[in-house]
């Protein structure tokens, strides 16, 4: 089952590529929108068949020059494949409705869109270096096309593209770095070798790969501070597109680091899983504060994903961490919480990326402090976004909640089993974790809340209409999807404890239908029986409130209190911005705000003001600090370099004949 | 059987209670100030009057805000169900653990605050916020503290830690849980909504974060909002309790449900009296100030995992 379906994904989808090369505008959305949906479920089909048992491998000797490709799917890769899979149905269907309009329906992006999910289905089933480098490749630049899309309409888009670019090919070489010094190494590069020869590495050689794949698969998956491509690309990229990354491209980071950390190199010393930790923790509470001041709801989402990524990656590295150590138990219980919020960010993130697609769609704008009231003009887009944003902030009823729970669970119970290294890490760890819970929660009740509740701030949101038939069709599976997860998560977790047992063998962490067992150790949640308790209260608490009220009477409207000072104006509302303003007072040092107050006074008074203009903007500070320095150094280079070359022939023969004696010289003395 | 009748007496006692620990606060607080007080059952009074009054629904407001404050209580009764306060045998208590009765109260809390974004008035969104800031800053605290008692119980359920207790009094004493308890203490007031981070008798926009939400709740709704509020205030008080000092509760044996009963009211009251004789005498922390007050408990927090961790270890 798993060859013929996976070979149906890919071959849907090269159809749909065709398809939208080659139809004709008109017919050119439909078809590619639903063959790109069938070759998402086929490899949603193709990674479940996986993951339950139905592993596969092959090899093609053609299809790639010297090497040739090898292709193998085992229930890790299946899990990624199979999430990859389900976005892309959504995505794709979703798209049929959002590419109605301007350069979305051109022939690249449409092409493109297939493209990249077929790339990312081979990416976890790739079984050799360079198959796998080939499929990462195609993915990024697939991508790259797909975020470009809009070039023509918005300068950011042209920004955006060049800092994803230049940071996904950084990826792509240290890598490609790593592997081919772990291929050379192992005189071999299908991963059956790299795993067989992984023992005999010296410790030096290992950890060099190790280092050097994580920060590639680091940046991938938006871990700070590799994360700056990330709230650039997803805000300017189609929405469709945004979710497919953030839902779907930036797991595969994830399963990057898991392949080869856990599966290929079998395991590594704690140190190499302290620092996956710790860049995990950080990246959560830096990703999550950065989204809890943003006004722009996919940056927003974008940071959102960043902090998701990293309480992922704080899974892994504690999981990592517990293997070190002997407790088999524990990293397998981290790792199925660390695979679980996978599965469970995919499914809200792709709800939130599409819903706020449909905002964009139906406003044209993304700036939460001009938006608000599309309750009663999108109610399914709201009530959508809703779920969603209940789903992300790790509340009950929401499957965020389940899996943050387990990863809880995981680093309370490492207390008494580890040694002074735990007993230091994992306080700090849940201190990150609960920071990054509270923190969502502020920043969902402000995306939702501000939003789409209240009245409209702007004129566009005043115009707002519903979005069209397979816009909502594709949010509604996806909050299907996250609504399954959230209240019964037994039924995935058997599947996903196969994919842990790829990388930490052992047997399975967490048991139970209804209420979630650890095994050989005490904990017990019940998500589903929460929700039944809390809807029999509600229910009940409304009958009582209808017997005890002693006046029957209909709702009466009444007016909002004003101060008695006249009706309020939508001017009066709370923004984002200043929901967000105590946070960003309390968090100051760290977000470094920056703050523009510009006073004209009039001509005849210096007491008098005409005007007064204030900006305040918050910046990526490891943007800021990080990055812009060494572009800044670099450009100097440039400049200081153009001395160099002022066109004289003569003067470029010598340079190669000084560098020709010299390196002689080198060799001389080296020799 | 004790299990059930246990959580089903928790969660009258809780409702019928909560009223009336309201009153008594505010009676001891009378009479530390010099004043005759209203009396123990005029929440209950106010409760009556509001009930009889004509529901209102506010111009521009949606579903949300008429079901805030269904959520609101109906998250505090569940809680009130799991949490051991007349028994340890609670049916429910394998539904949810001490990070499960944190969120489920966090999800009250965002029901209220997102029905205050909805009404649109700078009131609404100025409570939402300030309540936001303030959840966000406590769950650190709470799950710290979670952790520093869950070591030495070696689980996070709520029965399992207060059972581990009764078995080895010496517990209560430790410093890890003395650590806890105050770093908890600190949590219950914010999350609570009391002095010196919130006022809840207060109508002065400067210094509202809870009322400042509530105000555009008038009648049966108002009613339920602050009959929520009162529950949520005794659930927290009596988890408190009885993390701390669980003698009384029952445990298997049904004679003695009405001994847990008498002993967790006491409990409760003497918590309650305290935190309102305390409360005379402070006065409510700028907004932000707040932060390092929850700052510091955070601190105390860790200290009480880093003890439980390198004090007892065997």
């Amino acid at each position: 089952m798993t060859p013929t379906a996976f070979a149906a994904a890919l071959a849907l989808n090269l159809a749909a590529a065709v398809a939208g090369l080659v139809l004709p505008r008109g017919a050119r959305r439909a078809a590619v929108g639903t063959l790109t949906a069938a070759g998402g479920a086929a490899a949603a089909a193709a990674g479940t068949a996986a993951m339950l048992g139905g592993e596969w491998s092959a090899r093609l000797p053609g299809l790639l020059p010297l090497a040739g490709a090898r292709l193998a799917l085992d229930p890790l890769g299946g899990l990624f494949l199979a999430v990859t899979g389900a976005v892309a149905v959504c995505a794709a269907v979703y798209g049929i409705g959002y590419t109605r309009h301007g350069d979305l329906g051109g022939r690249v992006p449409q092409a493109m869109l297939p493209v990249f999910v077929a790339a990312m289905a081979l990416v976890p089933a790739a079984a050799s270096a360079s198959t796998f480098l080939a499929a990462w490749e195609l993915m990024a630049l697939a991508s790259l096309l797909l975020v470009v899309a809009e070039h023509r309409s918005r300068d950011e888009v042209r920004a955006a593209g060049l800092w994803y670019a230049v940071m996904t090919h950084l990826g792509l070489v240290v890598i490609l770095a790593g592997l081919a010094g772990f291929a050379a190494a192992a005189h071999g590069e299908s991963f059956e070798r790299l795993r067989a020869a992984a023992d005999g590495l010296p410790p030096a050689g290992r950890a060099a790969v190790f280092l050097a794949v994580l920060a590639g698969f680091a940046s991938k998956a938006g871990i700070a501070p590799l994360h700056v491509w990330l709230p650039r690309a997803h805000p300017e990229a189609p929405s469709h597109v945004s979710a497919l990354m953030s839902a779907a491209m930036v797991n595969l980071g994830v399963y990057g680091i898991v392949r080869v950390g856990f599966d290929l190199l079998g395991g590594g010393p704690a140190w190499w899983w302290l620092i996956v930790l710790a860049a995990g923790g950080l990246s959560a509470l830096y990703g999550i504060l950065q989204a809890a001041v943003a006004a722009d709801l996919k940056r927003l989402l974008a940071y959102s994903t960043c902090e998701n990524m990293g309480l992922v990656l704080l899974g892994v590295g504690a999981s990592g961490l517990f293997a070190a150590s002997g407790a088999r138990t524990l990293s397998a219980l981290a790792l199925t919480a660390a695979l679980l919020h996978v599965v469970n960010h995919a499914g809200f993130k792709t709800l939130l990326f599409l819903a706020a697609g449909s905002v964009l769609h139906a406003t044209g704008t993304r700036d939460l402090d001009a938006l608000g009231g599309l309750r009663t003009r999108m109610p399914a887009t709201t009530a959508l976004f809703g779920v969603g944003a209940l789903m992300a902030s790790a509340l009950p009823l929401g499957n965020g909640f389940v899996s943050e729970w387990l990863l809880l669970q995981s680093l309370v119970h490492a207390l008494p089993s580890g040694g002074t290294v735990t007993a230091v890490t994992m306080p700090l760890a849940v201190a990150a974790v609960a920071l990054s819970a509270g923190l969502a929660i502020a920043t969902f009740v402000k995306a939702f809340g501000v939003g789409f509740l209240a009245r409209a701030r702007g004129a566009a949101a005043e115009r707002a209409r519903e979005a069209p038939a397979p816009m909502l069709a594709a949010m509604a599976a996806a909050a299907g999807a996250c609504v399954v997860l959230a209240l019964s998560p037994g039924l995935v977790l058997p599947a996903i404890a196969r994919p842990v047992a790829v990388a930490v063998p052992g047997p399975d962490a967490v048991s139970g239908p209804v209420t979630l067992r650890l095994a050989g150790l005490s904990g017990t949640v019940s998500p589903l029986l929460i929700a039944v308790f809390l809807l029999v209260a509600a229910v009940g608490l409304l009958a009582l409130l209808r017997a005890a009220a002693t006046r029957r009477a209909a709702r009466r409207p009444a007016r909002l209190w004003d101060c008695g000072a006249g009706p309020m104006t939508a001017r009066m509302e709370y923004t984002a911005t200043s929901f967000a303003e105590p946070l960003q007072r309390v968090f100051d040092d760290v977000l470094a705000p920056e703050t523009d107050l510009d006073v004209t006074p009039l001509k005849e008074s210096a007491y008098l003001v005409d005007s007064v203009t204030y900006r305040t903007r918050i910046g990526d500070r490891v943007e800021h600090r990080l990055y812009r320095p060494v572009l800044a150094a670099a450009a100097r280079t440039g400049e200081a370099a153009r001395g160099l070359a002022n066109g004289s022939v003569h003067r470029y023969v010598g340079y190669g004949f000084y560098a020709v004696t010299g390196l002689l010289i080198a060799l001389a003395v080296v020799r | 059987m004790t299990g059930i009748l246990g959580a089903a007496l928790q969660v009258v006692l809780v409702a019928a209670g909560a009223p009336l620990l309201v009153g008594l606060m505010r009676q001891v607080r009378a009479r530390a100030e010099g004043r005759a007080g209203a009396g123990v059952l005029q929440p209950w009074r106010d409760l009556r009057k509001l009930l009889r009054k004509e529901p209102i629904t506010p111009h521009g407001t949606g579903p949300l805000f008429r079901m805030a404050p269904l959520v609101l209580a109906g998250s505090t009764l569940v809680a009130a169900a799991v949490i051991p306060l007349v028994t340890t045998r609670s049916p429910l208590d394998g539904a949810a653990d001490l990070f499960a009765v944190t969120a489920l109260l966090a999800l009250g809390t965002v029901a209220l605050a997102l029905a205050a974004l909805d009404t649109g008035t700078a009131f609404g969104g100025m409570g939402a916020s300030r309540e936001m800031v303030v959840l966000a800053l406590v769950e650190p605290t709470i799950l710290l503290s979670t952790f520093a008692l869950s070591v030495r119980a070696g689980s996070t359920n709520l029965g399992a830690i207060v059972t581990a207790t009764l078995d080895d009094p010496q517990r209560a004493v430790f410093p890890a849980s003395l650590l806890a308890l105050v770093a908890l203490v600190v949590v219950v007031i914010a999350e609570a909504g009391r002095m010196p981070v919130d006022n809840p008798s207060t109508h002065l926009e400067l210094t509202m974060v809870h009322e400042a939400m509530v105000l555009e709740y008038a009648g049966p709704d108002l009613a339920l909002v602050e009959w929520a509020s009162a529950m949520r205030l005794t659930v927290l008080l009596g988890l408190l309790a009885n993390l701390f000092v669980p003698w009384g509760i029952t445990g298997d044996s049904l004679a003695l449900l009405p001994a847990g009963i008498a002993a967790v009211a006491a409990k409760v009251a003497a918590a309650g009296a305290a935190l309102a004789a305390a409360e005379v005498f402070m006065a409510k922390l700028r907004m932000f100030r707040v932060p390092e007050l929850l700052a510091g408990s955070f601190v105390l927090a860790l200290f009480a995992v880093a003890s439980s961790f390198f004090l007892v270890a065997p």
